[in-house]
């Protein structure tokens, strides 16, 4: 079974948890660029972790559906279409065979996902399926692509949606790292009182984030051996401008950083609308351990916050072909 | 910042263990022997480790182990021997890699000689003449940093950056050696190219390099690497380091 690409937006591709133990080969984990909302859209299926989804940039794309599949769409809220009749974000849905998903521009953030159940099955590539540009792993989507489906675990499960989404607003949490102390006090400080937006100049490597106060010192630090990056490293370029590292980053680095945003938080700034204010707070190494949660406990947690999603009948065009009156549901009668 | 290792977090699931802030052949070998010792021995919840030019990565799950463990398990390795003066680990390789140097595939093969001070056939001599270590992999997946050449070959980089060298290209700096793994900009000189490819999907291993393995360049006629590219590993031999 596949899944056809009619349209593929300029920033389509196949993402999923990245590719984890390879740091020393010279391979950053990758994958999804909103780790959190690409387990949103496993939770709402029912998918395993792991599991390979369409993460789009910006715009979707339109999607030929070639058997019946059900579907999840998460992250970036993009204006979506099944066969012409819009659909919930963060949500479940069930997309019946010769059906066309029209997924348009986001409404809000940057990278909206497209959850297919069971997951894309494109051959892995070094224990992956993501594509990871800077490492020449994997290409983005393209027209006319078909993508392998791996089968539905659970073809007859109701659909579901994500019970509300709180947006925090509060300063995002950064841990010291390797470098932290060699950043002056007041450069510490300041960085913590500065307000910043998420530069044009983005990509699933890293954010540029720009603000309205001096450059960021970065002393005498630029002679420095290139030692490891952590993905949400906030690294201060010889401009003094900062850089947060996102999951393509590359393995090492020489410009200083001057702490490491908790994978909690990464997302708002991957996400992050024009204009967003962002602002920093330094957490403890405890704090910051403490609040790692793997992939297994995100997913756990989300899948027990999900509700029914109730079809809301105008949206239904098929609905003179439910019998309403007349026979118990099929669940009743185990047809 | 001290010369001694430092314990330092980075990122909630990681800690480093630097030998040096500074480049050296003494912080790279003690890095690349202390990971295969502490992966001996590490205890259960740490899921990675590696090595960077200076320093040891060690990536653990929180929730399976306290950091504070994998700290004192670090440290007991750390306090066992003297890491400074430690042999490299058994098991690893001696690459042979044949690359073609100057003309077209080293266009900066002159240049390059006459910073070091050297005619350009001495410079390819050099190059050739002893196994280079892999420092460490990096920048792109399965690509090394070799080094080291002798001091004479301390050249900087240059201010320029050029915008693309080939996928192959054998570029020097600052007493290092980098064959590219794919296209790229660099501000290294290139000297040379090879056929071996750093990552090849369709090879076994697709990474065939290892930090701690050595690689000694083999002079080839410009007229051999298409050859070469059509043979496994680009014509690059291995043999088993004692």
């Amino acid at each position: 079974m596949t899944l056809k690409v009619e349209r593929a937006g300029p920033a389509l591709s196949v993402q999923d948890g990245g590719r984890e133990g390879l740091l020393g080969l010279g391979l950053s984990r990758g994958g999804a660029a909103d780790r959190g909302a690409w387990l949103e859209g496993l939770a709402l299926l029912g998918l395993p972790p792991g599991t390979a989804s369409i993460e789009m940039a910006g715009v979707g794309g339109r999607f030929l559906v070639e058997a019946p599949v059900r579907i999840a769409l998460t992250g970036a809220q993009m204006k979506a279409t099944l066969d012409g009749a819009p659909l919930e974000w963060d949500a479940g849905h069930v997309a019946t065979a010769g059906s066309v998903l029209d997924i348009g521009a986001a409404v809000s953030g940057v990278y909206g996902y497209l959850t297919v159940a069971g997951g894309i099955a494109t051959e892995p590539e070094l224990g992956g399926r993501g594509f990871h540009g800077i490492a020449g792993l994997g290409r983005p989507l393209r027209d006319g692509d078909h993508l392998p489906l791996a089968s539905d675990p659970t073809p007859d499960a109701p659909p579901m949606r994500l019970s509300g989404r709180s947006r925090s607003a509060e300063p995002l949490r950064v841990m010291p790292g390797p470098q932290t102390a060699s950043f002056p006090d007041e450069v510490r400080t300041a960085f913590e009182a500065a307000t910043f937006t998420r530069s044009p100049r983005a990509n699933r490597q890293g954010v540029r984030l720009d603000h309205d106060g001096a450059p960021f010192a970065t002393g005498g630090q630029l002679t420095l051996v290139s030692d490891f990056i952590a993905e949400g490293d906030i690294q201060m370029t010889g401009d003094g401008a900062p850089y947060v590292l996102l999951a393509d980053c590359q393995t090492m680095g020489g410009y200083p950083r001057i702490g490491t945003v908790l994978p909690a938080d990464l997302p708002r700034i991957a996400q992050a609308g024009p204009g967003e204010a962002l602002r920093f707070r330094f957490v403890t190494v405890d704090e910051a351990t403490a609040a790692w949660e793997s992939d297994e406990t995100i997913l756990g947690r989300l899948r027990r916050g999900l509700v029914p999603r109730v079809r809301d009948p105008r949206e239904m065009s098929d609905l003179l072909s439910y019998d309403l009156v007349d026979r118990p549901p099929r669940e009743v009668t185990g047809e | 910042m001290s010369d001694g290792p430092d314990l330092l977090p980075l990122g909630p699931d990681g800690l480093l263990l630097r030998f040096s802030d500074r480049l050296g052949d003494a912080p790279n070998r003690a890095a690349i022997a202390f990971r295969a010792a502490f992966d001996e021995t590490a205890p259960e919840g740490v899921v990675e480790t590696a090595t960077s030019l200076t320093s040891v990565f060690v990536r653990f799950h929180p929730d399976r182990i306290a950091r504070a463990d994998v700290e004192t398990a670090v440290r007991t390795t750390l306090d066992s021997r003297d890491w400074s003066d430690a042999d490299l680990p058994a098991g690893r390789s001696l690459w042979t890699l044949p690359a073609a140097f100057g003309g077209a595939e080293g266009p900066d093969l002159e240049e390059a000689a006459d910073l070091a001070g050297l005619t350009p056939e001495e410079a390819v001599r050099q190059i050739c003449e002893v196994p280079l270590r892999v420092l460490a992999l990096g920048f792109a997946p399965g690509q090394p940093y070799l080094g080291f050449l002798s001091e004479t070959w301390n050249i900087p980089r240059r201010t320029e950056v050029t915008p693309r060298v080939p996928r192959g290209a054998v570029v020097v700096a600052v007493r290092q050696v980098i064959p590219f793994a794919n296209a790229a900009p660099t501000g290294w000189r290139q000297v040379g190219r090879t056929a071996f490819r750093c990552h090849d999907p369709k090879a076994d291993p697709a990474i065939p390099l290892r930090p701690g393995d050595e690689v000694r360049f083999r002079p080839a006629a410009p007229s051999d690497l298409a050859r070469l590219e059509t043979e496994p590993f680009g014509g690059a031999t291995r043999e088993a380091l004692a």
